[in-house]
């Protein structure tokens, strides 16, 4: 799929994936996210960008409950995954967090695992047996773009591969679960440039079988990556469009001020 | 010339402070050594006196026999019934000291509240302060009519109760270090188990303790290493017969125990009764010497994030 072909059918934002909707999130006393609303389009890349600080993390965060895991945050407004509100009282976020994996800033394979173990520590969190599993492995790190580096040393720690090869680890890991949102938190800031570069074109890759979203800070990266970009700043969507008219024609001011490098 | 003067007393002040930290140094220095020749001495003590022991009794007497009758007429110096009943005494305890001492490190980094936290941290810093010689009361007069009810045949004096009571007095040893090991996994790992659909018992045994592995370890080794040279508790509760035997339910001695009874009694220095206690000691010395660099090898583990 080329980005010239999503463009056509002119709405790829009418079936979102997940949707956000007059989403605040604090810290404490500090509020990070103020009135979100955002839909997340099916099978697309969505980049988020925006100066540190200005809530983006924090917006992936919602999407699948990690915002909560930290003591003293709360958040008002809702966040639907297929329009079902995955704040709502009936929702356990541990099965919600089976349907929309994340990936994190710094790679954290489990340290006391061998790479296979790593692939399969998803499974066996929810408590499934992995006896027969091969399969499962292969499958994920093939997905991962990972599987022909390590196919002969699967039973190797995790944490004896490169900071790159990790990285795409946890991406396999949470692939093994097959997901239907992977969120990104970052996932280059910690990669040097060969590395980030695999990662961007593993990213194209996953585009079509799964929705992507990803938090950067580089901007090169999210108009090379995505289909559509927000812009963040202060806790405030300012402007959520496809990326080309993002980065050659924005709507706004700031957006503009930013993606050129007039600050962040 | 005022510039030569401003040098040259600039100079002296110089060599006056170089003369005062070289002294300052020395002294500090003189400090850290006290105690390296203070062990040096105490080491060099015990084996000039257990090497004066295996000169009357053999190492086939001492590790090849399971009697230890050392003060009577029929001396036997079978070292395996002091053995027995130091290792009986310690697994008891660290059967004891180890289940508790984890759930309660798990329930303090991962599910107490910072008030209950406040109130249940210094409670374990009182257990560590009680002086040993009151647990040996309470094994004594309170546990072990306690377990005599329970356990049909249990003599007075029994390694079950002593044990039971010195996990006990070891159990703020294991929770403190076990808490610090599992506070020490990077929350990025828990962030990563929670992510991937864990739930929050899943996330701890699957993620959370095999990653502080190392340091739970140390502590258990640290514990057992308490549990083997303590004294008093054994002494009081335990009974003062060195049974070989690996039943909890009767009396043993253990070799701190018999230490205490050697000091204790009227055996003139220089005898052959005298010197048992160094043989002994050195045993004892040898058990806790590896226990502890065992436990300092794993906790040098879990310092360098090596897990």
């Amino acid at each position: 799929m080329l980005k010239q072909d999503i463009k056509k059918p002119k709405n790829i934002f009418r079936s979102p994936k997940m949707r956000s909707d007059n989403l605040k999130a604090w810290f404490g006393s500090h509020e990070a996210l103020n009135e979100i609303s955002l839909s997340i389009p099916t099978f697309h890349v969505t980049a988020i960008i925006g100066p540190s600080g200005c809530g983006k993390s924090t917006f992936i965060r919602c999407l699948n409950r990690m915002h909560e895991v930290v003591p003293g945050t709360r958040i008002q407004g809702n966040v639907y995954l297929d329009e079902v509100d995955i704040y709502g009282s009936s929702i356990n976020p541990v099965n919600l967090r089976k349907r929309v994996g994340m990936v994190f800033q710094k790679p954290n394979p489990f340290p006391t695992m061998s790479i296979r173990d790593n692939v399969l520590a998803g499974l066996r969190l929810q408590g499934m047996k992995t006896y027969d599993s091969d399969e499962v492995v292969e499958k994920a790190l093939v997905r991962a773009a990972l599987w022909d580096e390590v196919k002969d040393i699967l039973k190797r720690p995790g944490l004896s591969l490169s900071g790159g090869q990790q990285q795409r680890l946890c991406i396999a890991r949470a692939l093994a679960l097959e997901p239907e949102v992977l969120l990104m938190d970052e996932p280059c800031s910690a990669l040097d440039p060969i590395a980030s570069a695999k990662i961007e074109e593993l990213i194209h890759e996953l585009r079509g079988k799964y929705t992507v979203v990803i938090v950067t800070h580089n901007m090169q990266q999210a108009a090379r990556v995505s289909d559509v970009t927000a812009f963040f700043y202060m806790g405030k969507l300012v402007e959520f469009d496809y990326t080309e008219k993002i980065f050659t024609n924005p709507k706004y001011k700031k957006t503009e001020e930013y993606v050129t490098g007039r600050f962040g | 010339m005022n510039q030569e003067l401003f040098l040259s007393s600039q100079v002296d002040l110089k060599a006056a402070r170089s003369l005062k930290e070289r002294l300052i140094k020395a002294l500090f220095f003189f400090c850290a050594a006290v105690s390296i020749l203070t062990t040096l001495g105490i080491v060099g003590i015990l084996i000039f006196e257990t090497w004066n022991f295996f000169g009357k009794v053999s190492f086939k007497q001492f590790f090849g026999d399971t009697q230890w009758t050392p003060l009577f007429a029929q001396k036997h110096f079978g070292v395996w019934a002091l053995i027995s009943g130091t290792a009986l005494t310690s697994f008891v305890s660290i059967v004891t000291a180890l289940p508790l001492g984890l759930l309660a490190a798990i329930y303090l980094s991962e599910f107490a509240s910072k008030r209950i936290r406040s109130f249940i941290k210094p409670s374990l810093e009182v257990l560590a302060g009680i002086p040993t010689v009151i647990y040996g009361y309470f094994a004594l007069t309170f546990v072990t009519p306690c377990l005599q009810k329970i356990i049909p045949g249990l003599a007075g004096f029994n390694a079950l109760g002593a044990g039971i009571v010195m996990g006990i007095m070891i159990l703020p040893i294991i929770a403190s270090l076990s808490e610090d090991a599992i506070y020490a996994v990077p929350p990025s790992l828990k962030e990563g188990a929670y992510a991937l659909g864990g739930n929050r018992l899943a996330t701890i045994f699957r993620v959370v303790l095999p990653s502080s592995f190392s340091g739970i370890g140390a502590a258990a080794i640290l514990g057992i290493s308490r549990a083997v040279g303590e004294t008093m508790i054994v002494v009081i509760a335990a009974g003062q017969q060195p049974n070989f035997t690996l039943d909890p339910r009767v009396a043993v001695e253990t070799m701190t125990a018999y230490i205490v009874q050697v000091s204790l009694g009227d055996t003139p220095t220089g005898t052959l009764e005298y010197q048992t206690i160094f043989a002994v000691g050195m045993t004892l010395f040898i058990f806790t010497l590896a226990l502890n660099l065992g436990a300092h090898h794993l906790r040098r583990n879990v310092l360098k994030g090596s897990l």
